[in-house]
């Protein structure tokens, strides 16, 4: 399909006002007689409250009320589950256990909100908040994975008889017959650990209940506005057309913006409702640390079985996945973990043993990748470790197992985040492959560049990995288009929208559709007075489930603008076109009609709306897939081991990537970029540091390094593209794809570089200092 | 406020005259008192580089200073770098290249870059990676920034 607007480097309608200054977030949202929030937070992770004093908070002047569980009464009550409980697969296990608003009895993680204080100002509430006093009983805390399901072992939740929070098994096959036949099974165990989405811009939410109109106006953060509304609403006793949520322009995702019902985010409207006045928080960077979720961490034993020519016959794996102190985004990390641990590989024979357990670290739920990574990760690492043992070219046991083109759609027997059949769509992944060995120059690396440059005493390695992404699961989006009386098209969707480029892909698509200027098209997203129905921004998903749903929604007014235009123009409906704003006949171009004259005429004053017929050009559409679009991708990168400091540079990056039809090429390539920079912190210089006392050591920005410029290599982006078969558009995601094979690549890359140490990495965050170590260990 | 501090300062050309609690952050004084609310924060420790802003044609980070430090002196936050319809040629490249994504970190890039790309007019890719590691960019990989700086210098020459 050969489009005029769809696909191209359409600069973005929403930059001029992010760019002056000029675009609302919600931190800039001031309302007169606002009230501010502060709230007062555990130091402990793992304790029982024994009495909280607040008398002398509240003496302080300016301070309107410190508040405490007790205070909310029968307004109490924990967050919603998110994500419904796992599916009906045999023996599973799912203790569903959410974040409260506020503590009532026992602290589960530092950072837990006890107290909020609230005042004429945001420098006085956090003056107040110093002076609340609470007494703790401390408690040993819940911090290995490993020993947490020992019998004995302290529990997060007295009231459950282990710290097991979820328990299943996905199975393919016959691992165990398959296994009889191999002649190489490897075992290795995998330490994966935990990072943050570091969004530039924190949460912070702002509430507003109008006592008179009986609503609420809540201005959050959140990546899932509609959800948020509708829970809210429930929480409140409200109806849905009682509240509205607005999520503005929102400074980075990556996840943990999900429609959490954050204990903040359940504080504010109480506290709204009960003072009459609005109120607002915004978190800091220190909170951001304790409070905002974070992921990524696994300890998972792994066994491959292969052939001698490096088949994979099969794959077993336990996986304990940390869910931290609550559970209430279910199995999706996890799941999807199981759903990356057979890569792009034609895999017969599977079983995974699945722990989920609860520690008294920080929530756990997705961040950018969400469980991606780490069956990448391993899959990935084993296929490396085999190929040693194997004697076999890395590059001809990944060339032997990829699923065939023709083998799609190819149903990987196990489900996946959204309960159904994990079947990828569509792919042609060996192309791709040698593409990324072509563009990095793979064979002229490894046969003159390397030996030149270790002879200069450098050590310097290759590592390329491919990785598979699903993307675009359901349930469902919408969106709304209109033809407005100007000849302009309004829009809207659910899907909140923090830097994804919502606002100017959809137009385009609208633009497609409408023959009218990208310009000319003001979408809205994320506000819930816009569109009552929808879920929310996650999961890679917007491109593909939002964006057909705008397509199909352009679509309908197309057909009616056609119509009504037929009739005016006195012209059969395949003899117009759309173009520059207006219906034409083809052969006639001067017999026409405006956009906007149409609107006008469907929306007439006087006479009547033909029955069976709706006013206006507008259309709401739904789009929902039955099972997601998989996008594939390669990642290569040449790097450098300085052996004094173990710094390392990255002196050459590529990345092929395969998501189908691309709406805006250069959108797409502001995703990889930016998901190959959270992978190469997640690779190598981001990791969150607990102590035993679940105690999170570098929770600043200071202390915990997110990739510069300095750090982050040039990239070089290359497409393919094989479109998805079941959506129109032909989209699949690509918003977590970048970060999903770096860690992988960079391993496979540090190995490579330091052939004289007899290393082997089965662990991520790495950083300088543990490489140190590690080559210290190997070398012994 | 027992304690107040009468505060006189020029911030993009408009003087202005406020009496303020003097342990106010000058990014709060911007964004609050001022309703520039272009100056963002994002760490509030001086590390991400947010909420930078040009005093007396340098760029400082505003969340590490006390409003009345700032008392008699010349301010330029994002909001006078350009506007909707007339932006500066920086701007008019991040647009040009894609620069930014979610939007939050691109006033503090755009009010380092400013005074910088002034003196530096032919940079080059090494040099402008330098010249942003300061600044804190979650969303871009920043290789769409430098690309940004390096069609802004040519533009500007
Ligand atoms: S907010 Fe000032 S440097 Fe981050
Ligand atoms: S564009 Fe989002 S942090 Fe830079």
């Amino acid at each position: 399909m050969t489009y005029k607007v769809i696909g191209k480097r359409v600069k973005r309608v929403e930059d001029p006002r992010l760019l002056t200054g000029g675009a609302l977030f919600v931190g800039d949202v001031n309302l007169p007689n606002m009230l501010h929030a502060a709230f007062f937070r555990s130091d402990y992770a793992h304790a029982k409250i024994k009495s909280i004093d607040t008398s002398l908070a509240k003496e302080i002047p300016g301070v309107v009320g410190v508040y405490t569980a007790e205070d909310m009464g029968e307004a109490w009550e924990p967050g919603p589950p998110l994500v419904s409980p796992p599916p009906t697969l045999e023996g599973v296990v799912f203790n569903s256990r959410r974040q409260v608003p506020l503590v009532k009895d026992k602290v589960k993680h530092a950072g837990e909100i006890i107290a909020v204080v609230v005042a004429e100002s945001r420098y006085i509430a956090e003056d107040a908040v110093e002076e609340i006093y609470v007494d703790y009983e401390p408690l040993p805390a819940v911090t290995d994975l490993e020993k947490c399901l020992e019998p004995g072992h302290p529990l997060v939740h007295d009231d459950l008889d282990s710290n097991l929070a979820a328990y299943l098994v996905q199975n393919k096959g016959d691992y165990e017959a398959a296994k009889k036949e191999a002649d190489l099974v490897l075992k290795r165990k995998f330490k994966l650990d935990r990072g943050a989405a570091v969004a530039m811009e924190n949460r912070g939410i702002v509430v507003d209940w109008d006592q008179k109109n009986q609503h609420l106006m809540i201005w959050d953060t959140t990546q899932s506005p509609i959800p948020i509304r509708n829970g809210m609403a429930a929480r409140l006793g409200l109806r849905t057309h009682q509240v509205r949520v607005v999520a503005p322009f929102v400074g980075g995702g990556f996840g943990p913006k999900i429609m959490m019902f954050y204990a903040e985010e359940m504080v504010l409207p109480w506290l709204t409702m009960k003072l009459n006045r609005p109120v607002k928080w915004i978190e800091d960077r220190k909170e951001n640390f304790y409070a905002t979720t974070q992921e990524r961490e696994q300890v998972q034993e792994v066994e491959m079985a292969l052939s001698k020519e490096g088949r994979i016959l099969g794959i077993k794996q336990k996986i304990i996945h940390d869910t931290g102190a609550f559970d209430p985004y279910g199995l999706t990390t996890p799941l999807n973990t199981q759903s990356h641990s057979m890569g792009g590989y034609d895999v017969q024979n599977y079983n995974s043993e699945l722990f989920v357990v609860f520690t008294n670290k920080i929530i756990v739920t997705p961040v950018r990748g969400a469980g991606r990574p780490q069956g990448i990760y391993v899959v990935e690492r084993m296929l490396d470790i085999a190929s040693k043992e194997l004697k076999l070219d890395p590059r001809d046991v990944r060339r032997l197992n990829f699923i065939p083109k023709d083998a799609f759609p190819y149903n990987h027997e196990i489900i996946d985040q959204a309960f159904v059949e994990l079947v990828l769509d569509s792919g042609n992944y060996l192309p791709a492959y040698e593409k990324a060995l072509e563009k990095i120059e793979y064979d002229k690396f490894v046969q003159e560049e390397q030996p030149r440059l270790r002879a200069e005493g450098k050590y310097v390695g290759i590592g390329v990995v491919p990785f598979i992404e699903t993307t675009g699961v359901g349930p469902y989006e919408g969106a709304r288009v209109a033809v407005e009386p100007s000849g302009k098209i309004s829009a809207a969707t659910g899907v909140g929208t923090q830097g994804q480029s919502h606002m100017t892909s959809f137009a385009q698509i609208i633009a497609e559709e409408l023959g009218v200027e990208v310009e000319d098209v003001s979408l809205v997203s994320g506000d819930t007075a816009e569109i009552h129905w929808g879920t929310g921004t996650f999961a890679s998903r917007g491109a593909v489930v939002a964006g057909n749903a705008v397509l199909a929604a352009a679509s309908d007014v197309r057909k009616k603008v056609l119509k009504l235009a037929s009739k005016i123009l006195e012209t059969p409906e395949d003899e117009l076109e759309l173009e520059g704003g207006l219906v034409r006949v083809a052969d006639i171009p001067e017999k026409s009609i405006s956009l906007g004259e149409l609107a006008v005429l469907a929306n007439p004053f006087r006479g009547a709306v033909e029955p069976g017929t709706e006013p206006g050009l507008e259309s709401t559409k739904y789009f929902g897939p039955a099972y997601g679009a998989t996008a594939f991708g390669v990642h290569g990168m040449i790097l450098e081991v300085d052996p004094e400091t173990m710094m390392i540079k990255i002196h050459k990056y590529i990345a092929v990537e395969d998501c189908g039809t691309m709406l805006n090429p250069l959108v797409v390539e502001g995703q990889i970029h930016g998901g190959v920079s959270m992978g190469i912190g997640n690779a190598y210089y981001e990791k969150l540091h607990y102590d035993e006392n679940a105690q999170l050591l570098n929770a600043s920005l200071a202390d915990y390094l997110i990739p510069t410029s300095a750090e982050m290599p040039h990239i070089e982006v290359y497409h393919e593209n094989t479109p998805a078969p079941n959506n129109k558009l032909g989209t699949k995601g690509v918003g977590e794809a970048g970060a999903i094979p770096v860690p992988a690549a960079f391993a496979q890359a540090l190995e490579n570089a330091l052939p004289d140490f007899n290393l082997e990495i089965t662990e991520t965050p790495l950083s300088p200092n543990r490489l140190y170590e590690l080559l210290y260990k190997s070398e012994e | 406020m027992e304690n107040t501090f009468e505060l006189s300062v020029t911030v993009n050309g408009t003087s202005y005259q406020k009496v303020i609690d003097p342990r106010t952050l000058l990014s709060d004084f911007l964004r609050n008192d001022l309703e520039l609310t272009g100056t963002h924060v994002g760490c509030e420790h001086g590390v991400c580089g947010a909420c930078t802003i040009i005093l007396n044609g340098d760029p400082v980070r505003s969340c590490l200073l006390f409003a009345p430090q700032v008392h008699g002196q010349e301010i330029i936050t994002v909001e006078g770098l350009g506007t909707v319809d007339d932006m500066h040629p920086l701007q008019e490249a991040f647009r040009e290249a894609h620069a930014l994504q979610c939007g939050f970190c691109t006033p503090g890039f755009l009010t380092t870059l400013v005074p910088w790309l002034e003196e530096n007019p032919n940079p080059t890719e090494e040099e402008i990676r330098e010249a942003v590691s300061g600044n804190l960019c979650r969303c871009t990989g920043y290789q769409h920034i430098i690309d940004a700086v390096k069609l802004a210098a040519e533009k500007m020459n």
